[in-house]
């Protein structure tokens, strides 16, 4: 089978459900943890999880530095929840040393939504995946304050962006790998696929 | 509203529910390859963050301290809660008594992440668990096997971690509970349909998760391991055992290093079948917490026994 190659970071996070995710969608998916594991994916989703602790993990085996080279060449990414945190340009309510990679420009307040009692489901309205509205699954999520005006919103909710597009990237403050609804994975593997055969 | 992005905005939804089975299973599968740290004061709380903890428990103390201090071990007093709360911004989880689920409300009622209905504690009650159904907050309880898990399941637990024997720095019982329930899950998924009944019998388990184990080979939450880990290997060691994460109570602020064990053990953790960077991580460490020959305590002081 050829075809793009997906990574899903693997420090730590709901790893599991977007490697079914991409299964499901028919996709090659395999864990990174190191950064010779990188070089060989097309696309990288960065999941659901801690973004402090996925900050600190990134630096112990010297992921960081060629996650930041393979973004600066357009390796796009599926980012969720704690993966739109760490992709962000700027981090409010963050730890000092957080880390935000920049590949996309929006702020983002983290736990914007509030502590676990105030985690929720709502369903959300996503034109570009058609009229069936999309089951969003906010866990401690954070909130994007700011968008740049190049960023593509997907999603509202509370009249914030809860999914956005930017060059190769989808991102996401709740968790669609938690459901069963593959429509923003799919998304995601069309322009994966649209630059793999770019260049 | 600040943000602008694109000119053509979609319609807004209405309505939100918060509380339900997704989001409260959903917060501890977002902590699976994590590490979740025992801490005692708002100042441990931040070493932990500082060292990568995906949660931090709150409690009055480590249970190496409430095994050799004796007394009744109670939730903790709401003003460290408190701090500790303010003090990071990861997760924050806290213990209730097995049964006291006016503490579970106490603690409900705080906004604390995750409660650990957790035998840790002096148990409130030697016969019933708390409803957990009842509360809006997630739970997490302890099990030594898989009839146990599924118990506590049935009871809305939306995670389990092993018991392990907290408090003793030995891996143990900790070992001896993960083959016991991953064990369970795989003797299940051998059987036949209807052989199912006999064996939910048996287990003491509800029928219904009995088959559903039986049928995705995982139990429906997240899985952690805890009491007794102490070193990078034990992290390494419980996730080859199919662990999704590690509890390590005593083992980091009772060793000579908290905050390089902390990191030690985080790491070890996502990198546990790579034998080579736990060494590079274990190296240098100093001294682990001293441990307890399990074997050798008197059965009454096994806190694991504690619950059913």
């Amino acid at each position: 089978m050829t075809g793009p190659v997906i990574g899903v970071l693997a420090l730590q996070g709901d790893v599991r459900e977007h490697l079914a995710a991409f299964e499901r969608c028919g996709a090659r998916a395999t864990a990174v943890r190191l950064a010779a594991e990188l070089d060989a994916v097309d696309g990288l989703a960065i999941p659901g999880g801690e973004s402090t602790t996925m900050s600190r993990l990134l630096g112990v085996f010297g992921l960081q530095e060629p996650l930041r080279r393979r973004l600066d060449q357009g390796l796009p990414c599926l980012a969720t929840c704690a993966g739109m945190i760490l992709l962000s340009r700027e981090v409010r309510d963050g730890r000092a040393d957080q880390v935000a990679l920049g590949a996309l420009p929006i702020t983002v307040r983290r736990n914007g939504y509030g502590r676990q009692n105030e985690s929720f489901e709502a369903d959300l309205a996503i034109p570009r995946l058609g009229p069936e509205p999309f089951r969003g699954v906010f866990i401690r999520a954070p909130v994007v304050e700011a968008a740049a005006p190049e960023v593509d919103v997907l999603a509202l909710h509370d009249g914030h962006p809860v999914a956005v597009a930017y060059g190769g990237h989808v991102a996401t403050a709740f968790h669609p790998e938690m459901t069963r609804d593959d429509r923003l994975h799919r998304l995601f593997l069309e322009r994966v696929a649209g630059r793999v055969r770019a260049a | 509203m600040e943000h602008n992005g694109s000119g053509e905005q979609p319609p807004e939804p209405e309505g939100r529910a918060t509380g339900g089975l997704r989001v409260k299973r959903g917060l501890a599968e977002m902590l699976k390859g994590g590490v979740i740290m025992d801490v005692v004061t708002a100042e441990q709380a931040r070493i932990a963050e500082d060292a990568g903890a995906v949660a931090v428990m709150a409690l009055e103390r480590v249970p190496a301290d409430i095994r050799r201090e004796g007394g009744v071990a109670r939730m903790s007093e709401v003003s460290l809660i408190k701090e500790i709360m303010a003090a990071v911004t990861i997760p924050v989880m806290a213990k209730a008594r097995i049964g006291h689920f006016t503490e579970a409300q106490v603690l409900q009622a705080l906004g604390i992440d995750y409660i650990d209905e957790s035998e840790v504690l002096t148990p409130a009650d030697e016969e019933h668990h708390i409803d957990k159904w009842a509360f809006t907050a997630p739970f997490v309880c302890g099990a030594r096997d898989l009839g146990e898990a599924l118990r506590r399941i049935g009871e809305g637990a939306a995670m389990i971690r092993t018991k392990g024997e907290a408090g003793t720095g030995n891996v143990v019982e900790a070992v001896r509970h993960m083959r016991a329930v991953c064990g369970g899950i795989r003797h299940l998924q051998s059987l036949r349909r209807d052989e199912l009944m006999a064996e939910a019998k048996r287990l003491q388990a509800p029928f219904e998760l009995v088959l559903e184990v039986a049928e995705t080979g995982r139990l429906p939450v997240v899985n952690f391991s805890a009491g007794g880990i102490a070193t990078p290997a034990d992290a390494a060691l419980m996730m080859q055992l199919g662990a999704e994460g590690n509890f390590v109570g005593s083992g980091i602020f009772k060793s000579e290093d908290p905050s390089r064990y902390a990191k030690a053990i985080v790491a070890a953790t996502t990198y546990y079948d790579k034998p080579e960077l736990v060494a590079e991580v274990s190296a240098g460490l100093g001294r682990a917490m001293r441990g307890l020959d399990v074997a050798t305590l008197p059965r009454e002081e096994l806190l694991a026994a504690r619950g059913w």
